[in-house]
């Protein structure tokens, strides 16, 4: 398991491919990237910054991490998300799941971004032309986390 | 005891603080929110949707607290 919060830019096709360039047993790898968008909520987003709370946002991925690992057989898990500030058409957040076969990686990636999306302490704020604003938390981000707790 | 208080986000804005320390005998989180809450500047520590971490954890309201801990208050995280 790997977990970097970083403020530096990322290319998501090195990520990816570095799953399992040093494991063919990884027959299967499922990764999410997530962009900035140039648009949200009726406004134009001319750019972000996204701040965070340090020394707990490693350890709140980590303990996601460590439940995906525990409820899926994955050969390699990583989560890369940015800080700072950010422009549209750049990668905010990977995550990756390496498996032997495909249902683990898949469900293993989205049940990571579920929980990142209502637990990890990262908050965007959007420059707008009317200027800036917080983003604010969305109810279907909860109902998506919700989902696993029965499986 | 003395409590270490840590806010977020809006809730920073809003506070107008960072974090702030906090002498007195608090049973809970909620104990430490509520000590606040009444000041009109903390006034967005009385949101519904208020989310609190003790020690770098997510806990609730009802999480114990001791002496040194740090506890923080913010806003729903919209990471990702």
């Amino acid at each position: 398991m790997a977990i970097r919060v970083q403020a530096q830019a990322f290319d998501p096709g090195f990520e990816v491919n570095a799953m399992h360039a040093a494991n063919v047993g990884v027959g299967a790898v499922v990764s999410f990237v997530g962009y900035v968008r140039d648009f949200n909520d009726g406004r134009d987003v001319s750019g972000m910054f996204l701040e965070h709370y340090p020394g707990m946002t490693e350890k709140a991925l980590a303990k996601i991490a460590v439940e995906a690992e525990q409820r899926w057989p994955l050969l390699k898990l990583q989560v890369l998300h940015r800080i700072g500030a950010l422009e549209p058409g750049e990668p905010i957040v990977f995550v990756a799941a390496a498996s032997a076969h495909r249902q683990a990686a898949f469900d293993a990636c989205a049940f990571v971004m579920d929980y990142l999306k209502t637990r990890a302490p990262f908050w965007k704020k959007e420059n707008t032309p009317e200027g800036p604003r917080w983003v604010e938390g969305r109810g279907s981000d909860h109902a998506a986390a919700e989902r696993w707790k029965s499986g | 005891m003395s409590i270490n208080v840590l806010f977020f986000a809006r809730y920073a804005e809003a506070t107008g603080f960072d974090s702030l320390e906090m002498e007195g005998e608090f049973a809970s989180v909620d104990a430490v929110r509520l000590a606040l809450a009444g000041d009109p500047a903390f006034a967005v520590l009385n949101e519904s949707s208020l989310m609190c971490a003790r020690n770098e954890e997510l806990c609730g309201l009802d999480e114990p607290v001791q002496a040194g801990d740090n506890v923080a208050f913010f806003p729903p995280v919209t990471g990702g």
